[in-house]
């Protein structure tokens, strides 16, 4: 019994060390902020932009962004991010896109990437119930940080 | 009365975006030139965060608005006409007609505005509970389904008694608990998004989410026709695509649930007339 659970905890460890991905639950926030790069990778700025609108992103539901006008219907409930790569450092962005929540408490921003602690979890937005095993995070890691690579080009 | 951090993010947004439609307009409603519609009053006491309630009427575009301003040019009181002829019409082994026992439907007037309300029976009964145990108990007829036109159409129907009255549903007593259920559902954070009804109903109106403008959430004008389905919706329809949304396991129309947060959001409206039925894009 010991010995399997040894073994599965070096197996867990060996298989994060070489995708070199923190896990959701392993993130580590310092003053809301996330010094690390979740996938170890650089982000594609480019990509980030594509997320903004799109998929799980989103973001222009809530927000505004002058860089992406060319879009229709930008949101009004969080703040107008032009400017955002200059008010915020990068790992401070990483963590506001990660778990919002941390740096800004109840906040309406959704927890991109977190993957426990919600009430009635669905399976996307079919209204169905999830398997709580089966929930993955709204962003994958690569994906936080093409968001968060994006973020950091919007200076005034 | 928003909570403050949101507020002034939001007007931050809004000023420098220049999408600053945020908040309802000045319109007035008035129906046919004759019924006036009371859109705008103050908050009931129980709803402590807000100072104002506003129909959702308030938020919508004016071509919008003005379908409901008169009945000729309001696609639900095309379905209502059709109600009306169902109401003659007998159905079931008894082969009685909803006229058969209650006359004119004006009999009906006053009683959408008091909905839901606790029976006899110490249960919650919503206008198509009523017009259910009607069609079972009394006419021997299959029950209609919640959401499907001739439920829909009857509740617009009777609802359009009503309309001009203020909405005045009593919460004590018996529906007491039923309406703290409601209330504790509202506030509550679902789904992946984790958002309730409150923040985007409470905390944003007023504002753009995407393309939408968010009113109040509130149920003075349903059963509402959408333009989008070309079809009435009831409040459950709505309420259930609204958790959807938030990436959550929703409840079921016709549910317990969504009948206790029926009545919590109908108390929310209390001083606002009945308006029913409405237009949504
Ligand atoms: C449901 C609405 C919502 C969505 C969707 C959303 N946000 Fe936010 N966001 C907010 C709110 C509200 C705030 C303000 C913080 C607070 O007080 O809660 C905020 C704050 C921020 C901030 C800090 C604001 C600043 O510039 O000072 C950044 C950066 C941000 N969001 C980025 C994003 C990104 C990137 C996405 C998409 C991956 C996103 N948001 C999606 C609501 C949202
Ligand atoms: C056999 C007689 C009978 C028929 C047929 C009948 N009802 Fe009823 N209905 C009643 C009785 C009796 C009540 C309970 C007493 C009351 O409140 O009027 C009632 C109650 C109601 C109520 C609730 C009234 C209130 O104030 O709470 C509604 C709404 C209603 N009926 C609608 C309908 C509709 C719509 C139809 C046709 C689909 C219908 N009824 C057919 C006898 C009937
Ligand atoms: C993510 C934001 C969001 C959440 C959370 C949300 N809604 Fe909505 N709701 C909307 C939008 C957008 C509309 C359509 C525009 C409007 O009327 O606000 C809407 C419309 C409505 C309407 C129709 C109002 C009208 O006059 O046509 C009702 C009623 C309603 N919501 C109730 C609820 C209830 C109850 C909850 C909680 C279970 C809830 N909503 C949660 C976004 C939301």
């Amino acid at each position: 019994m010991r010995l399997s659970i040894f073994l599965a905890a070096t197996f867990l460890v060996g298989a994060a060390a070489t995708a070199e991905e923190i896990a959701p639950g392993d993130v580590v926030f310092e003053d809301g902020a996330v010094a690390q790069s979740l996938s170890g990778q650089p982000g594609d700025p480019e990509n980030g932009k594509v997320l903004m609108d799109k998929g799980a992103g989103n973001c222009i539901a809530c927000h505004s962004v002058t860089a992406l006008s060319d879009l229709d219907f930008h949101g009004e409930i969080g703040p107008l991010l032009d400017g955002a790569g200059e008010r915020w450092t990068e790992a401070e962005l990483r963590g506001i896109v990660a778990n919002a929540k941390m740096m800004f408490p109840e906040s309406m921003m959704p927890s991109f990437y977190r993957i426990t602690g919600f009430i009635r979890p669905g399976d996307a937005y079919t209204g169905k119930t999830i398997d709580p095993a089966a929930i993955a995070p709204l962003l994958s890691a690569q994906e936080v940080e093409d968001v968060v690579a994006y973020l950091v080009t919007l200076k005034d | 009365m928003r909570k403050s951090t949101l507020f002034c993010a939001a007007a931050a947004a809004a000023i420098s975006s220049g999408w600053a439609m945020a908040d309802p307009d000045d319109d007035e409603l008035v129906i046919n030139g004759e019924i006036e519609i009371v859109t705008e009053a103050p908050a009931p006491e129980h709803v402590e965060n807000l100072d104002t309630i506003y129909s959702g009427w308030r938020f919508r575009t004016d071509e919008t608005q003005a379908l409901e301003m008169d009945d000729f040019d309001n696609p639900a009181m095309v379905l209502v006409d059709k109600a009306v002829d169902a109401y003659g019409m007998p159905d079931g082994t008894e082969a009685k007609s909803c006229a058969s026992c209650h006359d004119d439907v004006e009999t009906f007037t006053g009683l959408a505005a008091t909905l839901p309300k606790v029976g006899e029976d110490g249960k919650l009964h919503t206008i198509e509970d009523l017009i259910n145990t009607c069609r079972t108990e009394r006419m021997g007829a299959e029950p209609w389904k919640w959401s499907g036109e001739p439920m829909q159409t009857m509740a617009a129907l009777i609802v359009s008694q009503s309309r001009g009255l203020p909405v005045n549903v009593s919460f004590d007593g018996p529906a007491r608990s039923f309406w703290e259920q409601g209330k504790e559902m509202y506030y509550t954070r679902y789904g992946q998004l984790e958002l309730s009804c409150a923040n985007c109903h409470e905390d944003s109106f007023g504002l753009m989410i995407r393309a939408d403008h968010l009113s109040q959430g509130q149920t003075n004008d349903f059963p509402v026709y959408r333009l989008k389905q070309a079809k009435l919706i009831s409040k459950h329809n709505r309420f259930k695509g609204c958790i959807r949304d938030t990436r959550a396991e929703t409840f079921a129309e016709g549910s317990d649930e969504f009948r206790a947060l029926e009545l919590y959001v109908a108390t929310r409206g209390n001083g606002l007339s009945i308006e029913g039925p409405g237009v949504r894009q």
